[in-house]
């Protein structure tokens, strides 16, 4: 036992190769091929913890919690659409495909999200009857592999989103290996059963800018000018990609910054490309301003939004509404300890569990397996996606109302401070305790 | 009441000049819920975009003149003929019905389709059945480079000749080519024409109505080695 002591507090683990790196090495060594994983990404970056609201005092006045209203609506989509979003609360639910996700998991989101009025969204992979039933609000995504694609989906859809790149993979394809595509993901896809599904990561039919004006103009003719139209890009040169999507016309944009999450890419995508979402929902709300378009153009920021702080923060920052994907699965259950013995057969654990690619996920929802996926219940689920945007509501709020807001959208800058350096530029709000925002005050 | 005979049905004649593209386009979708002229004809295009897109019925149109871009978009049922060349994405993601072309076409021509036939009596350019999911597509002339890019159903004829990377990371789609291919893509290989290839392959030639005899093309697929990852295959992703 002393020498096991000894040993602990003489041993000096490597910064620059430390036992989480080693096993990577090991295992490219064994396997010759690169770790595809789900998840987000893991590395610690600037985030919405590095601000912190001011509250009110002296000079501001707040509102009493409980008793003083505070609103959360939005609507989305007021540019061009016929029939914008209404939705009662600015969170909403982020693509997530049906073959990515269980039956059940996708109709849970559903109706969590339509039980306190908000929108969810669909996926690399099309619309299902059942996600169509059980989502009042549901937006169609174009992607470029267009799987599932048709104009009959378009049309029941509530809003087109034409994704240009998220978060996780901005630049990359998507890809479902072949454990989840079971015979009807097959049969959705247009693809054989038990491939290793490929998409592409540029549209077929259009590159560039210009191009993308004609694009949205196209589906706005074949709906018939009434859905928003959303663009969707991964937080990457944020500044250029909204104020290009602005000029293709644009109805909301979708920033997914690199904490987004995936089903299934290379782990060094995930890790090492695009910018943190605090410093691209700024840059995005900037490059809005510029031309004279925020608040015309809706902006929806997404890419670690865990907590109702993390709303009002992206809120205060300048964003109409945040998107949740990981935070809503962990919601249904994923990571839970309930599962941690069956994610150790997996050789994994809860808390750690991102092999959402392999189709085994012992909670339910990252799998096409029907035996796992029962185990979710699609009602239980649900409710638990509403309780769950429900708090992220009440905790935004009551920070709201503590900055004196009768609405969250109503939140500005000027409430927060950085805890960091780094968060302070990024965000360009002042390091807490002083008047310095590196990088914008004059020296 | 006897059938009107076919030559004698009244043809809409719309000039875009006069009124709005989408004017047109949502009289063409009022079709589907209302019952309209089966027949029109669409003068002095200009190049515009989206022309007859989205259409869900059993009509036709001739257009006469150039059109941009995503001509027939997404067409279901209707006929949609072009009397001159077409923009990029001319039939994009069709579901079906027909859609023909007189002249050349701009590059992603029927790029995603699902159903339905693409006839292109001239030339087309890059990409041309990018992606394609069930859709048959017909070419008199030559394809340009990456046609039939990951193209996962449906057929594409080309009579003249293919260009580089002919059918990258292809899936099940089959490609019938008559002159030369520039370039196979990673997994696509030329496969043996047997008897029930020729038979589609004439099927094709016919409806298209493009004169060529079947015995002169030779088919391309996948040979099914990316399917799955795997160590052996890492240069080809």
């Amino acid at each position: 036992m002393a020498a096991e002591t000894e040993r602990a507090w003489n041993l000096r683990e490597s910064h620059l190769f430390d036992r989480t790196v080693i096993a990577e090495i090991q295992r490219a060594a064994r396997e010759g091929i690169y770790d595809i994983r789900g998840f987000g990404a893991k590395r610690h970056v600037p985030h919405f913890d590095d601000l912190l609201f001011l509250g009110a005092s002296i000079s501001r006045y707040p509102l009493e919690g409980y008793r003083e209203r505070c609103a959360t609506d939005v609507t989305l989509g007021t540019r061009f659409a016929k029939k914008p979003l209404e939705l009662r609360i600015p969170v909403t639910i982020a693509g997530m495909s049906f073959g990515a996700l269980s039956a059940p998991a996708k109709e849970a989101l559903g109706r969590g999200a339509s039980e306190v009025g908000t929108s969810t969204t669909t996926g690399d992979g099309g619309m299902t009857p059942e996600e169509r039933e059980h989502s009042e609000t549901l937006v169609y995504q174009l992607l470029p592999s267009r799987y599932g694609m048709n104009p009959d989906d378009l049309r029941k859809a509530d809003a087109i989103e034409v994704v240009v790149g998220q978060g996780a993979k901005p630049g990359g394809g998507g890809m479902l290996l072949g454990h989840k595509i079971s015979d009807r993901v097959a049969e959705m896809r247009d693809l054989p059963r038990g491939i290793d599904q490929r998409s592409a990561s540029r549209h077929p039919d259009w590159t560039g800018p210009d191009d993308l004006e004609i694009k949205i103009g196209e589906l706005r003719e074949i709906t018939d000018w009434e859905k928003p139209v959303f663009v969707k890009v991964g937080a990457t040169r944020t500044y250029y990609d909204v104020q290009l999507a602005v000029k293709a016309g644009a109805d909301v944009i979708v920033v997914d910054g690199m904490q987004g999450g995936t089903a299934a890419t290379q782990d060094v995508f995930i890790e090492h490309v695009g910018i943190p979402t605090l410093p691209a929902t700024r840059i995005a709300v900037e490059a809005l301003q510029e031309l004279g378009m925020h608040r015309q153009v809706q902006l929806i920021v997404s890419g670690g939004i865990r907590t109702g702080a993390d709303v009002a923060k992206a809120l205060a920052l300048g964003a109409d509404a945040v998107s949740i994907g990981t935070a809503a699965l962990v919601a249904l259950g994923d990571n839970s300890p309930e599962y941690d013995e069956q994610y150790r057969q997996l050789g994994s654990a809860a808390g750690f569990y991102d092999d959402y690619q392999a189709g085994r996920d012992p909670a339910g929802i990252s799998t096409q397996d029907d035996e796992l996926a029962a185990r979710l219940d699609p009602v239980v689920g649900g409710r638990k996606i509403a309780n769950y945007l429900r708090v992220l509501t009440l905790e935004a709020q009551t920070l709201a109302r503590a900055c004196g807001k009768s609405h969250v959208l109503n939140l500005e800058p000027e409430d927060l401070v950085a805890l960091t350096v780094e968060a302070a530029a990024m965000a360009r709000v002042p390091l807490a305790g002083t008047d310095w925002i590196p990088g914008a005050t004059p020296t | 009441m006897a059938a009107v005979p076919a030559e004698e049905v009244a043809v809409e004649v719309v000039d875009l000049e006069k009124i709005s593209l989408r004017e047109l386009n949502q009289r063409l979708h009022n079709l589907a819920h209302a019952p309209g002229p089966s027949a029109w004809r669409v003068v002095n295009p200009d190049g515009a975009h989206a022309v007859a897109c989205g259409i869900d019925v059993d009509v036709e149109v001739a257009i006469e003149g150039h059109v941009g871009y995503y001509c027939a978009g997404m067409n279901k049922r209707a006929t949609v003929r072009v009397h001159g060349n077409a923009g990029p994405g001319v039939a994009e993601n069709m579901m079906s019905g027909q859609v023909l072309v007189d002249g050349n076409a701009s590059q992603s021509a029927g790029a995603t389709g699902r159903g339905g036939l693409l006839v292109v009596r001239g030339d087309a350019s890059a990409r041309c059945g990018i992606s394609m999911k069930g859709i048959d597509i017909v070419v008199g002339g030559s394809v340009g480079h990456l046609s039939a890019f990951m193209a996962q159903r449906g057929c594409l004829v080309v009579c003249g000749d293919a260009g580089e990377a002919l059918g990258d990371s292809i899936y099940e789609a089959r490609l019938y080519i008559r002159g030369e291919v520039a370039e196979l893509g990673a997994d696509c290989v030329e496969k043996e024409v047997r008897a029930e290839h020729r038979e589609q392959l004439g099927g094709l030639l016919e409806a298209a109505g493009i004169d060529a005899d079947p015995a002169d093309f030779r088919r391309y697929g996948s040979a099914r080695k990316l399917y799955n990852f795997t160590i052996d295959n890492a240069g080809a992703y």
